[in-house]
C-alpha cells in the first residue's frame, strides 16, 4: 500500500525585542532565576499589559516577507490552562484576529521547487520555565522568560515528507534571521518548532488522524522525529489499528515519541477576547515605515549574488541560507575579485571549520577580508590548491597575515619555468625505464601514466610547484 | 442548551474548582438559568455587525521598547511559600 505523509509545522519564534511583550522587564537569555520578571509577568493583582510596539513591527515584517496580509487592526485573546509556568493561568495571544494571514513561501529540494501555505502568524506571549531537577520533592519556576515576545507561525499541512519540513524549517529560519526579528538561536529556545503530522493512503483526500509531536528543537531531530512518527502510524494502521489524535513528545536519547498523556484534559482552552486589552490598529504609515526597513531577502539576495559574482544558482542557495554567511561570502568575493573562488572557500573550508566547530560565521578567526586575500594569492598563481589549503589551516590559529605565512610556511608556489624543467629533466633522468614505458604507451594510455610524474615533480619540488605548468612541461618533455 | 452534571464536573476541574459531589445538582441547575439567558441572546439577528472585543470605543496604546523593570525578586518573593536558589518551588509537577 502506498502511504502519503501530511505535515504541518507550528513555529515558536522568540521576537528579539529588549523588553517584553506587555511588560518593562528585560528579555536576555540566561538570567539569574526571576531577575527579570515584574509584577505584570508574575501575573499579580491589578497589573495590566501595554503591549510594546516593537513586536508589532517585527510580526509585520515578518508578514511582508512572506507576501502575507498584515491585519491592519489584531485583537488578543486568552488561552485559559493552569501551570505553574504560567501564572496569569492564561497565555494572552491571538486567535480570532491575528496580525498576519495567508503568507506562503517556496521550499527547494534538489531541483523541485514548492510552495508551502501560511495560515497565520499571530503574536503572543511565552510562558516561564519549569525545573524538574529535584529541589526538594519539589518543581523549581523560573519566570524570566514569561512575557517574551512571540510569533507563533503556522504552517497549511502543505508539506509531504520530513524533508520538505526541515527545507521549510530552515526557509523560515533564513528568514528572520535576515530581517534580524529573532537570532534563531534553537539550542536556546528562541526558534522551537512542533510538528503535526499524519498519514493517509496516497490518491485519498480525507487527511488522517493527526499526532501533534513536540519537542524537536534541532534541525536534526525534526527530521528524525517526523520519520519515526510516519513509521510508528504506518505500522499501527497496518496492524489493524488506528492512530489517536494525541500530543506525543519526542525523545532524541531514544529517538522514540511518546504519548503525553497530561495534555488531554487540558486541551480545552475556552478562548475568550482579553477585556485588558483594545483592539490594536496600525497605521498605514507605521507599516510604510517598516517596509521601508526590510532588508533584501534570501530570494533577491541569491539572485543578486548570481549577477555580480557569476556564482551557480546552487552556490547562491547555499550561501543565502544564513544572512551572516551571505554577507561573509560577499565581502571575501569583492575583497579578492573572485566570486567563483570565494563560493568554493565559503562552501568548502569555511563550511567545513562551521561543522567541526558546531559555531556560526562570526566566531570564525579568519575574516572576510583575510580569506580574500588568500583568494588573492590562488589567482595571482602565488599559492596552488595545496599550498593554499595549508596556509588557511595555518590562518585558523594566526593572525599573521596571508603573505607572512605563505613565506613562513615555505609555500611560495613554482612557476618558474625554468626550475620546473629542471625538476622534470631530474625524475626523468631517475625513472628512465618509465619513460621508456610511456613513449612506447598507445596515446590514450598515456594520459593516466603521465600522472606518475606529475606526482614525482611534486614531491621533488616539496609540493610548491605549480601543478599545470608541471603538466605542459612533463607533456611536452616526455612526447620526446 | 442544558448542562449535564458530568459537564459541571469538568468546567469544574478545568477551573480548578473542588466541588463536592451533592452540590453538582444544585450548580447545574444555577448555570443552566445562565444558560437559558445565553440562549434568549443568540436568539438575535447578528449578521452583518462587528463584534464587540472591548466596550470602550478606543484602540490600544502601544509602549516604545524598553526596559524600565530592574531586578525586584527579594520583593516579589516575599510572599511566595516555598523558594530556593531564586526559584520559586511549586508541587511537583510531572510531565
Amino acid at each position: 500500500m502506498m502511504w502519503e505523509t501530511v505535515i504541518g509545522l507550528e513555529i515558536h519564534t522568540q521576537l528579539a525585542t529588549e523588553s517584553k511583550i506587555f511588560s518593562g522587564s528585560s528579555t536576555e537569555f540566561g538570567q539569574s532565576p526571576n531577575t527579570q520578571a515584574n509584577a505584570v509577568d508574575l501575573g499579580l493583582p491589578g497589573i495590566l499589559p501595554v503591549p510594546n510596539q516593537k513586536a508589532f513591527e517585527y510580526a509585520a515584517m515578518f508578514g511582508m516577507a512572506i507576501g502575507a496580509t498584515i491585519n491592519q487592526r489584531s485583537t488578543f485573546d486568552r488561552k485559559n490552562y493552569f501551570y505553574p509556568d504560567l501564572p496569569k493561568g492564561y497565555q494572552t495571544t491571538q486567535l480570532f484576529h491575528p496580525i498576519v494571514e495567508h503568507g506562503q513561501v517556496e521550499i527547494r529540494i534538489d531541483d523541485t521547487v514548492r510552495t508551502i501555505g501560511v495560515t497565520r502568524a499571530h503574536l503572543e506571549e511565552d510562558a516561564g520555565k519549569s525545573l524538574h531537577e529535584d529541589f526538594d520533592g519539589m518543581t523549581g519556576i523560573d519566570l524570566n522568560r514569561a512575557g517574551t515576545p512571540l510569533i507563533e507561525i503556522v504552517s497549511e499541512p502543505d508539506m509531504r515528507s520530513a524533508k520538505e519540513a526541515v527545507a521549510y524549517l530552515k526557509k523560515i529560519h533564513a528568514i528572520v534571521r535576515y530581517l534580524g526579528i529573532c537570532d534563531g538561536n534553537m539550542a536556546e529556545g528562541s526558534f522551537r518548532c512542533d510538528a503535526n503530522v499524519s498519514v493517509r493512503i496516497k490518491g485519498t483526500e480525507a487527511f488522517g488522524n493527526r499526532v501533534e509531536v513536540k519537542n524537536i528543537n534541532s534541525f536534526k531531530f525534526v527530521e528524525k522525529a517526523i520519520n519515526h512518527e510516519v513509521e510508528r502510524q504506518i505500522e499501527r494502521i497496518e496492524d489493524g489499528g488506528t492512530v489517536v489524535q494525541e500530543t506525543r513528545l519526542y525523545d532524541p536519547d531514544r529517538d522514540e515519541t511518546r504519548s503525553m498523556r497530561s495534555k488531554e484534559e487540558a486541551n480545552d482552552y475556552r478562548y475568550f477576547p482579553c477585556p485588558d486589552l483594545l483592539p490594536v490598529e496600525l497605521s498605514d504609515e507605521f507599516l510604510a515605515q517598516v517596509r521601508e526597513r526590510l532588508p533584501e531577502l534570501p530570494e533577491a539576495k541569491a539572485k543578486r549574488l548570481i549577477e555580480q559574482f557569476g556564482i551557480t544558482d546552487y552556490d547562491a542557495a547555499v550561501v543565502t541560507s544564513d544572512r551572516a554567511l551571505a554577507e561573509y561570502f560577499e565581502r571575501a568575493a569583492e575583497h579578492s575579485g573572485s566570486g567563483k573562488l570565494a563560493a568554493n572557500w565559503v562552501l568548502g573550508a569555511v563550511s567545513q571549520w562551521l561543522n567541526d566547530s558546531d559555531s556560526n560565521i562570526e566566531a570564525c578567526p579568519v575574516s572576510a577580508e583575510r580569506l580574500g586575500d588568500l583568494i588573492q594569492r590562488i589567482s595571482d598563481d602565488t599559492l596552488n590548491s595545496k599550498g593554499a589549503k595549508a596556509v588557511w589551516e595555518a590562518m585558523l590559529t594566526s593572525d599573521a597575515s596571508v603573505d607572512e605565512l605563505i613565506e613562513s610556511l615555505g609555500l611560495k608556489q613554482v612557476t618558474d619555468t625554468g626550475a620546473i624543467e629542471a625538476v622534470v629533466e631530474q625524475v626523468m633522468a631517475d625513472n628512465a625505464g618509465q619513460v621508456e614505458a610511456y613513449r612506447a604507451a598507445e596515446p590514450d594510455k598515456q594520459g593516466k601514466m603521465v600522472g606518475f610524474f606529475v606526482g614525482q615533480v611534486m614531491k621533488a619540488s616539496g609540493g610548491k610547484a605549480n601543478p599545470q605548468a608541471v603538466n605542459q612541461i612533463l607533456r611536452s618533455k616526455l612526447g620526446g | 442548551m442544558t448542562l449535564s452534571t458530568d459537564q459541571v464536573r469538568h468546567v469544574a476541574r478545568l477551573a480548578r474548582l473542588a466541588v463536592d459531589d451533592t452540590d453538582v445538582p444544585n450548580i447545574a441547575q444555577k448555570l443552566n438559568g445562565v444558560m437559558e439567558l445565553l440562549d434568549t441572546m443568540q436568539a438575535l439577528d447578528t449578521q452583518g455587525i462587528e463584534p464587540l472585543t472591548n466596550p470602550l470605543d478606543r484602540t490600544q496604546i502601544l509602549r516604545p521598547d524598553e526596559v524600565t523593570e530592574v531586578d525586584q525578586r527579594a520583593h516579589l518573593m516575599a510572599n511566595a511559600p516555598a523558594q530556593k536558589d531564586g526559584l520559586f518551588l511549586v508541587p511537583k509537577v510531572i510531565d
